[in-house]
């Protein structure tokens, strides 16, 4: 910041009708009214809830979480904890046990999302290797309790089967992840052994 | 490319009674019905007790405690439709429309507000000062509801069972010092909201309630000022007389005194707290004021009492300034009939009406001032322009003049002219900095 950076700005004082003030509040108010009587302009902005919903971008719409499946129907969610640690907030629990199934080591035995916690940032679907939370364009969320808006695995599973259709699970071609249901199929290893 | 998911545009969330609440149908047909069984009613109790109502509306105590009621009646009405009008009206200005799910256009929504008042949990902080406390909305909202009590609603009315000659006077009460009563009950307000701030054990309140305080005195002085030039003007202090004299030579008095005019309706906003002088409301500045720790009812007697001197303000302005009953094609004070009086009433009430949506309109206009601007606007501004003109309109009441419109605007125009040019020869601002931002110069940087 130099002397040559500084700007002055001359000025002017305000001319005698100007301090009088009362014009510019008649020009303010001929505006309001302009508005205030302008039918066309009120209905070409006002959206009427629930009757009519703005447009949502539904990839990019951070709403309530779902956790997917594979196309094998499995839980896609190995229980990494990576979402649970990006989480800013700690809303994300998960308690990991070992999976059914012979080409994954673990696997969420519980997985709750507090709801109203949530600040829903998307760090944990940024977070997770595996597409397996995401969040989905669905906001109009209500419950009667607190306790109901803890959703434990089993609801962030039926909120999965009732988005799958409006929004595709996300990105499995660049991931790999799921499209054979073959966990061990790491991208960054491809040379690792399945596990029996 | 944003989509828009497929919900279905039916209307599933409105319940039956929603949707028949929300209808015009329904509802303009229950509104009819109500009103025809009160006019029935109404004219059934005439027919049944013609006898011993007569002697009542004859006599005039008897007739300003019918008209009492009924004004009671209609403010606390009128204060129900300002809380629906003036979000209404603050919808459309900013391109937006208000309520409307309470009923169709809203017009439920001040029986809903209503209910949610009645139904709120109640609130008394622990430390409060309890007598003061609770006394603060009962002054607020009580005084603003007395203001009405000298305002000539419709002049003399002539029962046709009266003795020739006799008239009862549309005025609760028709006393010799009106205006001064006026006067008197505007400032006894201030005590609402100064026990308000003191009561409420927070400094913020205590803070707002003391701008307001301030606010409310220092606009007092402006408001005596402008009110006085009309009583010169006048010569009396009666409404019902100054009314008379504007109907009687056809010209109001905001042609003769615009200035004063002015003035009062300047003051008038700022005695009821009113944007763009809302300081001591406002909420980005002191949570709520002095009504911070007011709850359910409490809270909508403030905010009541708030429109019911708005629309004292705007009733008084009418009478003093804009010729109260009279409009110039329809009947004069000479005509007592009955029918002429609710003629005169209709039209004083649409007066007060249109006022009260000058207040919205300015409200939802012009930005707040700031406290030492509000300050510096009152008594450096306009106590000096009320002083002047009070000089001036006594000047001319001695030469005999007051009622010639030449000379009245003559004068006016006199003034406003010495004070444009005193105020331009002035270097020290008026209300805080001012610059005009008409031709700011402005050098963009050179590049390094």
């Amino acid at each position: 910041m130099r002397d040559e950076d500084i700007i002055v700005l001359q000025e002017p004082a305000l001319t005698a009708a100007e301090r009088l003030y009362l014009p510019q509040i008649i020009d303010g108010m001929r505006v309001t009214l302009r508005h205030m009587f302008s039918v066309t302009a009120r209905n070409r902005r006002v959206t009427q809830y629930p009757e009519q919903k703005n447009p949502q971008w539904i990839e990019n719409y951070r709403g309530v979480h779902r956790l997917n499946r594979d196309p094998e129907g499995r839980v896609a969610c190995v229980a990494c904890f990576m979402c649970s640690s990006a989480c800013p907030v700690d809303c994300i629990h998960i308690e990991a046990g070992e999976a059914p199934w012979p080409d994954r080591e673990k696997y969420p035995v519980k997985f709750d999302i507090d709801e109203l916690r949530c600040i829903y940032c998307g760090m944990c679907e940024e977070a997770c290797p595996c597409d397996a939370i995401e969040l989905t364009p669905h906001y109009e969320l209500v419950s009667q309790s607190r306790a109901e808006m803890i959703f434990d695995k089993e609801k962030l599973l039926q909120v999965y089967e009732e988005t799958k259709e409006t929004k595709r699970r996300k990105n499995p071609a660049v991931t790999g992840y799921g499209l054979t249901g073959d966990q061990s199929k790491d991208v960054a290893r491809p040379a690792a052994e399945p596990k029996i | 490319m944003p989509q828009i998911m497929n919900y279905d545009p039916a209307d599933k969330t409105a319940t039956p009674v929603d949707r028949a609440l929300r209808s015009p149908g329904i509802l303009l047909t229950a509104f009819a019905v109500i009103g025809v069984l009160t006019a029935a009613l109404l004219v059934v109790l005439w027919l049944a007790f013609a006898d011993t109502i007569k002697p009542v509306l004859a006599s005039q105590f008897g007739f300003s405690v019918v008209l009492m009621v009924v004004l009671v009646g209609l403010i606390l009405l009128s204060t129900a439709v300002c809380i629906l009008a003036e979000r209404k009206i603050a919808g459309f200005i900013q391109d937006r429309k208000g309520p409307n799910r309470a009923g169709f256009w809203g017009v439920l929504q001040p029986a809903a507000d209503g209910l949610k008042f009645f139904l709120k949990e109640d609130i008394i902080p622990a430390q409060v000062d309890r007598p003061l406390y609770l006394l603060a909305p009962c002054i607020s909202f009580g005084l603003a509801l007395i203001g009405f009590a000298i305002i000539p609603w419709a002049g003399e009315i002539h029962w046709p069972w009266m003795a020739e000659g006799q008239t009862v006077t549309t005025q609760v009460a028709s006393l010799d010092i009106g205006i001064l009563y006026i006067l008197a009950v505007g400032s006894l307000g201030v005590y609402g909201i100064v026990l308000a701030g003191y009561a409420s054990n927070n400094k913020y309140s205590f803070y707002g309630g003391v701008r307001a305080t301030a606010q409310m005195l220092s606009y007092e002085v402006p408001l005596g000022l402008g009110l006085l030039v009309v009583l010169l003007v006048v010569g009396s202090l009666r409404p019902e007389v100054i009314v008379n004299q504007q109907a009687e030579s056809g010209v109001w008095n905001v042609f003769l005194h615009p200035i004063a005019c002015l003035l009062v309706i300047i003051s008038a906003f700022a005695e009821n707290n009113r944007a763009p002088f809302d300081l001591p409301e406002a909420e980005q500045e002191l949570v709520g004021g002095y009504h911070t720790e007011y709850s359910s009812m409490k809270f909508a007697m403030f905010f009541l009492g708030e429109y019911a001197h708005m629309v004292t303000n705007s009733a008084l302005i009418v009478t003093m300034f804009f010729g109260g009953w009279h409009i110039w094609f329809l009947p004069n004070v000479d005509n007592t009939a009955w029918w002429a009086a609710l003629l005169k009433f209709g039209v004083f009430s649409g007066k007060v009406g249109l006022f009260v949506g000058l207040y919205m309109w300015v409200r939802w206009t012009l930005p707040r001032f700031r406290f030492d601007q509000l300050m510096r606007l009152a008594w450096k501004s306009l106590v000096p322009i009320g002083m002047t003109l009070v000089v001036v309109a006594g000047i001319l009441v001695a030469l005999g003049w007051q009622r010639n419109w030449f000379a009245s605007i003559g004068v006016n125009i006199v003034l406003l002219a010495v004070g444009l040019w005193l105020a331009s020869r002035s270097r020290q601002p008026i209300t805080g900095r001012q610059i005009s931002l008409a031709d700011i110069e402005v050098r963009p940087l050179q590049p390094v």
